[in-house]
């Protein structure tokens, strides 16, 4: 850590402030125009409803949450979140290919295997996909969009998150630092 | 007067191309602060990097500042905003285990989709796991429920819950978000720098 070569991060970002402002414009204009917020964990729900209705549809008619967004006239993938979630996947699709960050890659601290980081990737998605069902929402839309209204549950979601987060550091320091 | 979809003021047919816009300008503001890479992101919780502090808390500002501050000028009626329900022991017991996925997997499900779009394999396992872990919720749900279900408080905001002034609130949350900022600032001088 000496200053033979000075070491850089490979990409630059935008300044932090700059991005969170912009993120904050977005959110109040979805508020202005559909009087809700944002959201990502909803539209994944969707994808999982939409793939066992097709699969097993009696099973999911009988399961008491997945028959709660399954409808005889409307495909369970018709919602604002997954056309949102889609959206997001182009938007961010154009910004990584202005600033030539797409590729297949697997990201990971030189310190640990890109297998060891995939088992972490999937064993925290799924506690993520599970936590956000019980929460009811995720960092956006729970947390963040439920903090622009001054919502009781977004501000103990978010405390819960990240409190949780920084106590669980410690056991995962080994994947990151 | 907002918000114009409930209010009629633009037709409810216009509600999905919207949801693709707005997206996409979701999308691009998160892949560009960087939201796409998970060393980054779990900076955050090891002090070597503090964008998810201050582009979250910027945001959460912003957007509360913007809501209260288009209220008062007659533009928006914060009345007829949704408001995210509170149940209690499922936020708290659901962003628990929301935490520990984060620090294990690195992402959340908005930046996940981020890092899937550009190619990362890490990212499409962990939104497979997020998938498989709605699977295994909605399969035990009876095993859930009382959580899911219970401790239901109504739509409430902090105005509800603890009698303070929102406008009150909105200040002393700025004045923290800004103490937050100067002190992430500090700390990340002190800690070993990480390259990734």
């Amino acid at each position: 850590m000496k200053k033979d070569k000075k070491q850089k991060n490979r990409h630059v970002y935008w300044n932090p402030y700059f991005g969170g402002f912009l993120l904050g414009i977005i959110i109040l204009f979805t508020f202005y125009i559909t009087g809700r917020g944002l959201g990502a964990s909803g539209a994944l729900k969707s994808g999982v409803v939409s793939i066992v209705d097709s699969v097993a549809p009696t099973h999911a008619e009988k399961n008491a949450y997945y028959s709660k967004f399954i409808s005889e006239d409307n495909s369970p993938l018709n919602t604002w979140l997954v056309y949102e979630a889609l959206g997001v996947i182009v938007g961010a699709f154009i910004s990584g290919g202005l600033n030539g960050r797409i590729g297949w890659r697997i990201q990971h601290s030189p310190k640990i295997t890109s297998k060891r980081r995939l088992i972490f990737a999937l064993g925290g998605g799924v506690l993520f996909g599970l936590g956000a069902q019980i929460a009811r929402g995720c960092t956006s839309g729970a947390a963040l969009s439920g903090m622009a209204v001054l919502s009781t549950g977004g501000f103990i979601t978010m405390l819960a998150i990240f409190g949780s987060a920084y106590a669980f550091a410690y056991f995962f320091r080994k994947n990151w630092i | 007067m907002g918000p114009l979809i409930p209010n009629g003021e633009i037709p409810i047919e216009w509600d999905s191309i919207i949801a693709i816009l707005i997206g996409i300008a979701f999308g691009y503001v998160l892949e560009a602060s960087g939201f796409s890479s998970s060393r980054k992101l779990a900076g955050v919780f090891y002090g070597y990097d503090f964008a998810v502090l201050k582009v979250f808390f910027t945001a959460a500002v912003v957007a509360l500042i913007g809501v209260y501050y288009m209220d008062y000028l007659g533009y928006l009626n914060v009345e007829q905003l949704y408001v995210h329900p509170l149940y209690l022991w499922g936020a708290i017991i659901g962003g628990v285990i929301m935490g520990a996925g984060f620090v294990a997997g690195g992402f959340c499900p908005g930046t996940s989709l981020c890092a899937v779009a550009i190619g990362k394999i890490d990212a499409f396992v962990y939104v497979g796991g997020i998938m498989l872990g709605v699977f295994v919720f909605s399969e035990l749900y009876p095993l859930f429920e009382p959580i899911y279900e219970g401790y239901f408080y109504g739509n409430v905001t902090l105005e509800d819950s603890l009698g303070i002034n929102p406008y009150w609130f909105v200040f002393i949350f700025s004045i923290i978000a800004i103490v937050a900022f100067v002190v992430s600032d500090m700390v990340r001088k002190r800690v070993k720098k990480v390259f990734y």
